[in-house]
């Protein structure tokens, strides 16, 4: 409750400072009232293509909302890109892990290629991909599974080879074997691991997919990149804020929803720090 | 099984370790016997404990019965049969408790249950509930393990150990981090749970005392290299108390065996 307050009154005094701190710097003509927008005109963009059922014309009038649940759509556009490559990345990066941890030539030539390609800022696979693929939902997927797969990969292999080689033994003797052994115990053993390559995936996976969606235009939808270059094109600075803030909001929300859970989990079975 | 073994004499060896030599990085610098051309039979039912200093092996010879290592040299065989596998009639009790982080004490007594076949889920839980209990923590069967003192950590091990109902139990120092009276329970509880189901353990213990109150037999080691010296056969009635006068005559002449082995083994101690 008190931490929750605490938050509201830090936001609360920051929005504050935007308003008055913008004000002041446009009236003294420091800085264009068009490349600063007021918080004001920012949340008037974000309600006008959310919820709002009407608009007001210049002069007055009340007419339907063209643009309503646009940036949900847009949104959708993106998380579901998003989402659908870093699943791939996930379910294919976790075995090739588990391949490179435990089979000595995986590790020479799968593992050192996941080493080179995890340096590759994921950036970079937009041109190939583009040219390979054309504008299309593809090439998309492919920039975000290049972003989790060798995360993840590079991950699971240290979680493996840090497995406590006790528990392996312990469960062998409770009559364990093959692909048990793996399921039961070197996965869950190596989850710590496996979780932090999770993360690092999500944050290579979610900064390549908005390059690749700002810097090129994808016929079949238009997602949240797509809207902040647009914002760009008409000088229309709220709509850039107001995309930023949604690309924000949905990156705390996937903390929450996709690693919250895990982390707890860890904490308490570990006993690790939140 | 045949009719010849049908019809063998019930006190046939249940383990049997012949000259078995096991060493540590064989090739490299540092290289380590651990262990040299031990010979052990245990019966079956019999309840043996292994004393020595540390570093003598005892470990290393559980390690090769529970059949997860393989020796240099020799052979091991369980019920006639050789040893190249861990086997799910031969349970281990680690010297660290070996519990997963990753599950609770009920999820970790589950754990080797679960791989018992034969049995119905809500039987599983059942006897996990039961050995968690004999081991005083039904209380803590949703604890995570990070949240257990070491003794407990142990006593669920234990709980881990027993719970499939193994003929053949290793344990290897398991009471070493309990206080004396959860120990002493355990005890009384260990020599039932041996005497009511016909169980055949090799216990490891530093403590000659707990060695004297369980075991039939106390085999003592001996280091550099590893080598069993000496057997001493029990002959007090069960149940047995730790602090009984017998037991602490059969403790001191073990003592002064041990004692006897360490200045032998060690000549420049004594200078
Ligand atoms: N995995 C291993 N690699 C290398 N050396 C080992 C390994 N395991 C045991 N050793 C060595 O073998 C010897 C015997 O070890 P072991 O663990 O069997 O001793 P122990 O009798 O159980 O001692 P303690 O009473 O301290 O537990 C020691 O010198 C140890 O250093
Ligand atoms: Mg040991």
């Amino acid at each position: 409750m008190k931490r929750t307050f605490t938050a509201l009154v830090f936001f609360a005094l920051l929005v504050a400072g935007w308003h008055f701190g913008r004000d002041y710097m446009v009236r003294t003509h420091r800085w264009s009232p068009v490349l600063v927008p007021s918080p004001e005109s920012v949340a008037r963009y974000l309600w006008e293509n959310t919820f709002a059922a009407e608009i007001l014309t210049p002069s007055g009038v009340p007419e339907p909302n063209l643009n309503r649940w646009l940036l949900f759509l847009a949104a959708w556009v993106t998380v579901k890109r998003l989402l659908l490559g870093y699943l791939i990345g996930l379910v294919a990066g976790v075995p090739l892990g588990f391949l490179t941890a435990r089979v000595q030539v995986a590790r020479d030539t799968l593992g050192v290629l996941a080493l080179g390609l995890q340096g590759l800022p994921s950036v970079c696979w937009v041109p190939p991909a583009l040219l390979w693929f054309g504008q299309t939902e593809s090439a998309m997927l492919f920039v975000v599974v290049m972003g989790t797969l060798w995360s993840v990969v590079l991950a699971t292999e240290t979680g493996v080879r840090h497995v406590n080689p006790l528990y392996i033994r312990a469960a062998q003797t409770m009559g364990s074997r093959g692909l048990h052994t793996w399921r039961k115990v070197i996965l869950p053993a190596a989850l710590p691991f496996i979780v932090s390559g999770m993360k690092q995936g999500w944050a290579f996976a979610w900064r390549s997919l908005m390059a690749a969606e700002i810097y090129v235009t994808i016929l079949s939808g238009a997602g949240l990149g797509y809207l902040l270059n647009n914002g760009r094109d008409l000088n229309a600075m709220e709509q850039v804020i107001g995309i930023m803030l949604v690309i924000v909001a949905i990156g705390l929300l996937a903390d929450k929803v996709l690693f919250a859970p895990w982390e707890n989990f860890l904490h308490r079975r570990w006993g690790t720090a939140k | 099984m045949t009719l010849q073994q049908e019809f063998a004499p019930p006190t046939s060896a249940k383990l049997v370790v012949d000259q078995v030599s096991k060493s540590f990085r064989p090739d490299g610098r540092n290289r380590v016997q651990a262990l040299e051309r031990a010979t052990l039979r245990v019966d079956e039912g019999e309840f043996v404990c292994l004393v020595g200093p540390s570093g003598c092996g005892k470990s290393t010879l559980l390690n090769l019965i529970a059949g997860l290592e393989a020796p240099d040299d020799g052979t091991l065989s369980s019920d006639g049969e050789p040893i190249r596998a861990p086997g799910r009639d031969r349970m281990m009790m680690f010297q660290e408790s070996a519990l997963f982080p990753w599950l609770n004490a009920l999820g970790n007594v589950m754990f080797s249950l679960k791989l018992k076949p034969g049995l119905t889920d809500a039987e599983r839980s059942e006897v996990a509930h039961y050995y968690l209990k004999l081991v005083g923590l039904e209380n803590f069967e949703r604890a995570s393990i990070h949240e257990l003192s070491g003794g407990m950590k142990q006593r669920v091990a234990l709980a881990r150990a027993l719970a499939p109902n193994p003929r053949v139990l290793l344990m290897d120092e398991p009471f070493a981090a309990l206080d004396a009276l959860t120990r002493e329970q355990l005890y009384g509880d260990l020599q039932r749970i041996w005497a009511e189901r016909k169980k055949t353990i090799v216990f490891v213990t530093h403590n000659v005392r707990e060695a004297c109150c369980l075991g039939n037999r106390v085999i003592l080691f001996s280091k550099s290299p590893g080598r069993i010296r000496e057997e001493f056969k029990i002959d007090l009635p069960r149940p047995r108390d730790i602090n009984s006068v017998d037991l602490a005559e059969y403790a001191t002449r073990i003592m002064r065996s041990l004692k006897g082995h360490l200045a032998a083994s060690t000549p420049e101690a004594q200078e």
